[in-house]
């Protein structure tokens, strides 16, 4: 089964870009992982995000795609890159990589892998495959429809959120008000 | 194979969204080539214009005029020694000039230089090239800590705060541009029938709808494109760590900014990020707000005699520049040792006329106004951060801040609110 | 001449002292500290930095951005000339004054020859007075202008520099024609002038008198209503009429904060009475107001030279000074207003052809002091704009 391709947008290997995309973000989650230099963990994971956009795109959904790279890796990233560039970096780096639990870590790790896998075996031909695109709006303007519309509610609730939480680290880290 | 390369052609799209690889590969080349070749030329203009603001004479020797003096730059640069600071991390060190690089090229992607010159057209356009131009953020931080010595860590978290508060205010004014895309009515404060629901995020399509409302964005809702517009401007200059908001990479201040550490072609690589991410935001702002590649007054000079009349322009630009070559050449004093640089500046004029010429001719004539007119407008603004580098003291960092986030971002918010307002109404 | 070898016990003890003994209230014997365990930092502004005006070292105890106190480490520029003083005759003396304050050479000149012709009790005649008047104010306009244009660099403004030296080039040309030097004159004797003003002098200075007033409006324009100028040096590195009296400023500084005290009205000296002239004061004792203040000064020294060209008198140039100086044995002590403030010379002569001992009071040395006041709780920044407002040249401050 073919996905629906939208007009105008024509896709170009499909396949091999999303091979190259999720392995990407395997392969960085991998070194998040594994490097003992933080900030190279950071690295790691911002290329991590940036696939993901990809992958975004390739779902044909663009806005967030946009908003991906502009909220993870060019805002959440450079606050982690901030912190730990300020962060006393030496004792971690002197510090054992993996703790003396791997096996358990990987044995859970095999046995998550696993019910993903049966639940994808099992459960086929539940999932759409095919994603339902309306013809004349975008994606952009759907999502705006939505938020603005439906969820309305929702979304102020959620930017009073982040307004509480701007105010309480301004406090925090003001010596004098 | 053939068919491929032609069918493109014909058709009324960008590469991209023709899904052409091979055109959409040439124009990738055209641009990346163009750009570097524009960096060049505004390194030299930096450095006359500059000089001719402070009476003196700027780059003389290299090249008649300094004409040479970029290409000079660049090889010395290049064969410079690669100096690493000892306890550096090497990778970090390595690939943070790298990060600006191909975040300040990357944008490009999606910049119009006409209705179908553009690599492609994202449909997200003016998202796309906000974001990625904020990952250059990243960049900056990276290079300060890199080069594991305080102050340039210093340099660099004060330079990346600076880049991030100023992109909030960026945001603003372009929400209150792309708000204006959705609007029927012609002219500054034209009555239509509200909003038609259909406005656009892509670069092409902002161009379109100004060209639609007949009216540029920063006349709309006058003064409130204008005020938008102000606000991009200045917030554009703060982003790229430019003059009045040089503070982080000012010599006679105690942090020495985040590229200290930097020699050779290392430092060159930042020094062509910062050039090409003036030159994106500034078209983001021509696009935005001045009407993209539109030439003046398109709807109420119309017809056949103004389309004319504007489509002499180009050729007559280049014939004006090799004029100014030949008047140059005139001026050269008449010693054996300056024969070679009279050569070449004349020699150049000839290739200006020649240039000059060919835009003359009506098949060219007609294609090279949209990418024309584009380019005239960012040049404009690539000689007004010039201009503010030439007269402004630098601000403090505090007082730095306190702009961004106390005068612009509210101004920003108040413009948007009653854009949205005025958009409702009219 | 007396025999001065150094007998005091204390002055060999202080060669082995700890040399850090004067930065022990900076803390510097807690090295484990690293930047941000705590919230303070010292940071040192190198005697090799682009903004302290020559070899000055500034070392700075910072909280976060803001400034918690200096000290100022000074003698990179010492060449012993006050030593060298005690080995020459009076007049061989007359160069090395030059090389103090560079900047403003014919000042120091015309304070150290009226120092001496006080202590010799004579008068140069009237025609002298006036040609010093001249020179002296036309420096004090090149010193200002190089004041301008380093201090705006500092702060960030290129171009006031470019336009500065290339005006002060036309008063380096008039010194130029005069005595054959542009920076370190060596314009006056003891007892008047070497050399007449040259043929066509009156009509050079009054050319450049019409040239000038335009030039200094351009420098207003550039800065005066500039918003980040005005941000920059408002309420910037204030000091307090009190302050600036306790601790001895003068000049600018001291005008600028309120009080109106200029030598050249309160002790004139060298035909200044003749002259008709206002005296610039500022209210807030800010950089701003010293930046208004310096520009005032720079006009009211257009107006005197404009007098003084108009009302030369003939006459004579030296006075009858004998061949060999030998002066009465006693002190004097004179002061001149040169550009930067308040500089003084102390001759000390015990009757023989070398002074027993030369004191200069340096302006800018004393200036220097009111940094620590003015600094304290202002940003990073404010220091190089504050230490380019109080228009110190090292050469002066070290000797």
């Amino acid at each position: 089964m073919e996905p629906i391709v939208q007009p105008g947008m024509q896709p170009i290997a499909t396949t091999f870009f999303f091979y190259l995309l999720s392995g990407l973000t395997l392969l960085s989650g991998v070194l998040v992982i594994t490097r003992k230099n933080p900030v190279h963990s950071a690295l790691a994971l911002i290329f991590g995000l940036l696939a993901q956009a990809g992958l975004y795109l390739m779902l044909y959904a663009p806005f967030v795609a946009g908003v991906q790279i502009i909220l993870y890796a060019g805002g959440i990233m450079v606050l982690f890159l901030f912190v730990i560039m300020l962060v006393n970096i030496e004792r971690s780096q002197k510090e054992e990589q993996f703790n003396k639990q791997w096996l358990v870590g990987v044995l859970a790790a095999i046995a998550l892998g696993g019910l993903f896998i049966l639940v994808y075996v099992k459960g086929k031909s539940l999932f759409p495959y095919r994603i339902a695109q309306p013809i004349e709006n975008s994606n952009t303007q759907q999502i705006g429809v939505m938020l603005y519309g439906q969820y309305m509610f929702a979304f102020e609730i959620a930017s009073l959120l982040l307004l509480v939480a701007i105010i309480g680290a301004v406090v925090m880290a003001k010596k004098r008000i | 194979m053939l068919n491929y390369i032609t069918s493109y052609l014909s058709s009324n799209t960008t590469p991209g969204q023709a899904g052409n690889v091979f055109w959409a590969l040439v124009y990738i080349m055209v641009v990346f080539g163009g750009i570097s070749v524009a960096v060049m030329a505004m390194n030299w203009l930096e450095r006359k214009a500059l000089a001719h603001f402070q009476i003196r004479l700027g780059p003389m020797r290299v090249g008649p005029h300094g004409l040479l003096q970029p290409i000079a730059d660049a090889i010395k640069l290049m064969t410079k020694e690669d100096i690493v600071p000892a306890e550096a991390d090497k990778f970090v060190f390595w690939i943070a000039p790298l990060i600006i690089l191909c975040a300040s090229f990357a944008v490009y992607i999606v910049v119009p230089f006409g209705p179908t010159h553009a690599i492609t057209d994202l449909n997200i356009g003016i998202l796309f090239m906000l974001g990625v131009s904020s990952l250059s953020v990243l960049g900056v931080v990276m290079a300060g800590w890199a080069s594991n010595s305080h102050y340039p860590l210093i340099g660099a978290l004060r330079s990346s705060a600076q880049m991030v508060s100023y992109e909030v205010a960026m945001g603003m004014a372009v929400v209150s541009a792309v708000l204006m895309t959705s609007l029927h009515g012609l002219g500054p404060y034209g009555v239509g029938v509200g909003t038609s629901g259909t406005g656009t995020l892509s670069m092409i399509g902002i161009v379109q709808a100004q060209q639609e409302q007949h009216v540029w964005f920063l006349f709309k809702f006058f003064p409130l494109g204008f005020i938008a517009f102000g606000i991009f401007a200045i917030a554009m200059v703060a982003e790229t760590n430019r003059a009045p908001f040089d503070l982080p990479e000012a010599e006679s201040e105690l942090t020495a900014g985040f590229h200290t550490e930097y020699s050779g072609l290392r430092w060159s690589l930042f020094m062509l990020g910062e050039y090409a991410a003036m030159i994106a935001v500034s078209s983001i702002a021509v696009t935005l707000w001045l009407g993209g590649w539109y030439r003046p007054f398109p709807n109420t000079l119309t017809g056949e005699t103004w389309d004319l009349v504007f489509s002499l322009f180009p050729g007559l630009t280049f014939l004006a520049l090799a004029f100014i070559a030949f008047v140059g050449v005139a001026r050269m004093p008449k010693h054996p040792y300056f024969r070679v640089q009279t050569i070449g500046l004349a020699g150049f004029g000839a290739v200006l006329a020649l240039i000059g010429l060919i835009l003359f001719a009506p098949p060219v004539r007609d294609r090279i106004q949209d990418i024309f007119w584009f380019v005239a407008k960012v040049a404009g603004f690539m000689y007004l951060y010039i201009w503010y580098r030439a007269t402004f003291p630098r601000y403090r960092f505090d007082q730095l801040m306190k702009v961004g986030w106390k005068v612009l971002l509210p101004i920003g918010i108040g413009v948007l609110i009653l854009t949205a307002i005025l958009g409702v109404l009219l | 001449m007396t025999d001065r070898t150094i007998t005091d016990p204390k002055a060999t003890e202080a060669k082995t002292a700890d040399p850090t003994r004067f930065l022990s209230h900076l803390e510097l014997d807690q090295p484990d500290k690293t930047f941000l365990d705590s919230n303070e930092l010292v940071i040192n502004m190198g005697p090799q930095h682009p903004a302290t005006h020559g070899v000055l070292r500034v070392i700075l105890k910072l909280d976060g951005e803001q400034v918690l106190g200096t000290e100022c480490v000074i003698g990179y520029l010492h060449r012993g000339v006050e030593k060298i003083a005690e080995n020459r005759t009076y007049t061989m003396f007359n160069p090395y004054v030059d090389r103090m304050d560079y900047v403003a050479a014919v000042s120091n000149g015309l304070g150290y020859c009226e120092a001496v012709e006080k202590l010799l009790n004579i008068e140069a005649p009237p025609r002298a007075k006036y040609i010093r008047v001249i020179l002296t104010e036309l420096n004090r306009l090149a010193s200002h202008q190089l004041w301008l244009g380093t201090h705006a660099l500092d702060i960030g403004a290129m171009t006031p520099l470019f336009y500065t030296f290339r005006d002060r080039e036309e008063i380096l040309k008039i010194f130029e024609k005069y005595c054959g030097a542009r920076l370190t004159t060596h314009a006056f004797r003891i007892g008047g002038c070497q050399y007449e003003t040259y043929e066509g002098f009156e009509r050079d200075v009054i050319k450049f008198l019409d040239f000038v007033p335009p030039k200094i409006d351009e420098y207003e324009e550039l800065l005066t209503t500039n918003r980040i100028w005005l941000e920059r040096t408002k309420n910037v590195g204030v000091i307090s009429k009190a302050d600036a009296i306790a601790l001895g400023v003068t000049g600018p500084v001291l005008r600028a904060s309120g009080v109106k005290w200029d030598l050249r009205k309160a002790q004139p000296y060298a035909a200044y009475s003749d002259f008709d002239f206002e005296i610039p004061i500022g209210a807030n004792g800010d950089t701003y107001d010293r930046y208004t203040v310096r520009m005032e000064e720079m006009r009211q020294s257009l107006r005197i030279i404009r007098q003084a060209v108009e009302r030369i008198p003939e006459g004579p140039i030296m006075a009858k000074v004998p061949k060999v100086m030998k002066p009465p044995v006693g002190e004097v002590y004179h002061s001149i207003e040169a550009p930067k403030g308040e500089l003084g010379y102390f001759i000390v002569s015990d009757g023989s052809t070398q002074p027993y001992r030369v004191r200069v009071r340096p302006p800018s040395f004393v200036n220097l002091q009111a940094l620590d006041i003015m600094v304290r709780g202002a940003l990073v920044a404010d220091v190089i704009a504050v230490i380019g407002t109080l228009d110190i040249v090292l050469g002066e401050v070290d000797r």
